[in-house]
């Protein structure tokens, strides 16, 4: 498939979003239980900012990505049988919630409703509610992927557990750095679980590498025309400028260049941030945490780049040649 | 119900792009508006097309065939396009089978491309709508045309009658007996799309002629007997003569 930036963008500013709301909200809820210190308002307000920045920005590139953005409204009509139509209605939702959960630690409301003396009730309640809706926008963008089952390299669950574990792995090292910056005393709690999503996003993306180096296609131009012979060749594609079908489903990146992004990828979300995140957790350094954030960041742009290159179209099969 | 579909025969259509143009003609002259062509005359031109016509060749030289393949959306019976649309602007008509994309709802997301197996759908680049084959919805049933001239355009111009038109539904259509007596076929059976359009494959023309109807066993004279070789030895005749 041809990759688009706008997708690329989308799905990796929302994943990052989601990551770091997931990455606050446990924060909040392992302090609820006295397990990590509370933290200030403010830090909770920052993040939820920043999280919510992020989705904005992935909202805007999918405007980009469309025709007719003046009528993506309409998009929200379909969610009975499209993922794409689910993931329009619950990325908003999210972003609601979102920023609902930011203003009740913005407007100092405390009810004690629960009893004991925990500390921002209202928002606890909202968060859960929020996690369930970022999980299930995790699951609605994978989805839409692998639902489509002849791209056979994306239709596995490993797209779905792919989007969320990356997404979730680039949002806590950012809620690393951003408690290196709040000076908040968070930095072990989420560099760890940093770490572990970083591993675990590791595990998955290399398994589905494994996969679909090895995918053996189900469509074949003996199929695709019903001529039983094992010498079936183009001669012509019936148009010799190109069309659609030529540019939206092929790649069209050198070889050599193909092959780099996978290096690139798997170079720039892994081991670097590792490294990043271990050395700057150690000194608490801003600079450092942050490296690991945009280095991470940049490196699944390539990832991204690549899960829509490898992707082959059955359609390829009817435009071999002129 | 009714499917309504196109059979293409494979065995005698001879590539001349004439349903192609014909299909350009009708749909870009039509209420929906022209159909995008970018650079037409200039260099790498470009443009919507609803159908295309292929060439492949099949087997090993000296033994080889060239197949001409026309390809269009097969209006698929388990169309996987149109569940994905986010806007129900794709849809299959309930009356007659027909994939159809409402110009008006679509948002040109593209999704439903990447879920046509076939590549049957293309981008209009100025309407930044999806556009594909309607099988001339607005023309079948126009009721201003001579009856006869209710069909699809690239139907009306094939020259050799290698594209036949009806409901594959209805056993004794045209286009069912043409399926069920020479071997239609669906493409990219794998993958359950189960597209309502066939095409039949090349067959070749052959005489089988048994010994036993050379030779007319019963022809008391023998007359059409095979000539045996005459024999130097000495025969009756010898004697007789
Ligand atoms: S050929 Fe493609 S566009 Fe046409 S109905 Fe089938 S899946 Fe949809
Ligand atoms: S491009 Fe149009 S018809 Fe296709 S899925 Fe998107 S909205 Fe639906």
């Amino acid at each position: 498939m041809h990759p688009a930036f706008s997708v690329i963008f989308l799905t990796t500013l929302i994943g990052a979003g989601q990551g770091l709301f997931l990455a606050l909200f446990s924060g909040q809820l392992y302090s609820a239980v006295n397990l990590l210190p509370a933290q200030e308002s403010s830090f909770y307000i920052t993040g939820s900012v920043i999280a919510l920045g992020l989705m904005i920005g992935g909202l805007a590139a999918s405007f980009w990505h469309l025709g007719r953005p003046e009528r993506a409204w309409r998009a929200a009509s379909q969610w009975r049988t499209s993922w794409l139509s689910r993931e329009v209605i619950i990325l908003p939702a999210v972003m609601g919630l979102v920023f609902i959960y930011g203003l009740l630690h913005f407007s100092g409301w405390h009810p004690n409703w629960f009893g004991n003396a925990i500390p921002n009730q209202p928002a606890l309640i909202v968060g859960v509610i929020t996690t369930l809706a970022v999980f299930i926008l995790y699951i609605a963008t994978g989805m839409i992927y692998a639902s489509i089952k002849f791209l056979q390299e994306w239709a596995s669950v490993l797209t779905v557990i792919n989007y969320t574990l990356l997404g979730a792995a680039s949002g806590f090292t950012l809620a690393t750095a951003l408690a290196a910056w709040q000076g908040s005393g968070l930095i072990g709690f989420y560099g760890t679980w940093a770490v572990i999503l970083t591993l675990a996003g590791l595990l998955s993306r290399a398994a589905s590498l494994y996969r679909n180096a090895r995918i053996k296609y189900k469509s074949t131009v003996q199929s695709a025309i019903g001529m039983r012979h094992n010498a079936v060749v183009q001669k012509s594609m019936g148009m010799m400028g190109g069309s659609y079908n030529t540019r939206e489903y092929f790649h069209g990146a050198s070889a050599a260049w193909f092959k780099s992004i996978k290096y690139i990828f798997l170079v720039l979300v892994f081991p670097v941030p590792l490294l990043l995140l271990w050395a700057g957790f150690s000194t608490a350094s801003v600079p450092l945490l942050a490296t690991a954030f945009v280095v991470q960041y940049i490196g699944l742009l390539f990832e991204r780049w690549f899960f829509f290159a490898q992707a082959n179209h059955p359609q390829n099969l009817y435009y071999q040649t002129i | 119900m009714t499917q309504l579909a196109l059979v293409i025969d494979l065995n005698v259509c001879v590539g001349c792009h004439a349903c192609v143009t014909s299909c350009k003609q009708w749909n870009t002259s039509g209420a929906a508006g022209p159909l995008f062509d970018d650079n037409p005359y200039g260099k790498d031109p470009t443009g919507t097309f609803f159908n295309r016509v292929q060439t492949y060749e099949v087997g090993n030289y000296p033994n080889t065939e060239t197949i001409h393949f026309p390809k269009s959306c097969l209006h698929c019976e388990d169309a996987p396009c149109v569940p994905v649309c986010p806007t129900g602007a794709s849809y299959k008509r309930e009356n007659d089978g027909i994939v159809l994309v409402d110009y008006d709802k679509c948002i040109g997301c593209k999704y439903c491309s990447w879920a046509c197996p076939y590549g049957a759908r293309e981008l209009d680049e100025k309407e930044q709508v999806m556009t594909k084959c309607t099988l001339c919805v607005d023309r079948i049933y126009d009721e201003s045309l001579p009856e006869a001239e209710r069909k699809p355009a690239c139907v009306m111009a094939c020259p050799t009658n290698a594209r036949l038109f009806g409901d594959v539904h209805d056993p004794d259509s045209e286009v069912s007996v043409a399926i069920r007596e020479q071997g239609g076929y669906q493409l990219m059976p794998e993958w359950g799309t189960k597209p309502a359009n066939h095409y039949l494959p090349r067959r070749k023309t052959k005489m089988h002629i048994h010994e036993d109807e050379l030779v007319r066993v019963d022809n008391p004279l023998k007359k059409e007997d095979i000539r045996h070789k005459t024999t130097k030895d000495v025969t009756l005749d010898d004697w007789l003569l």
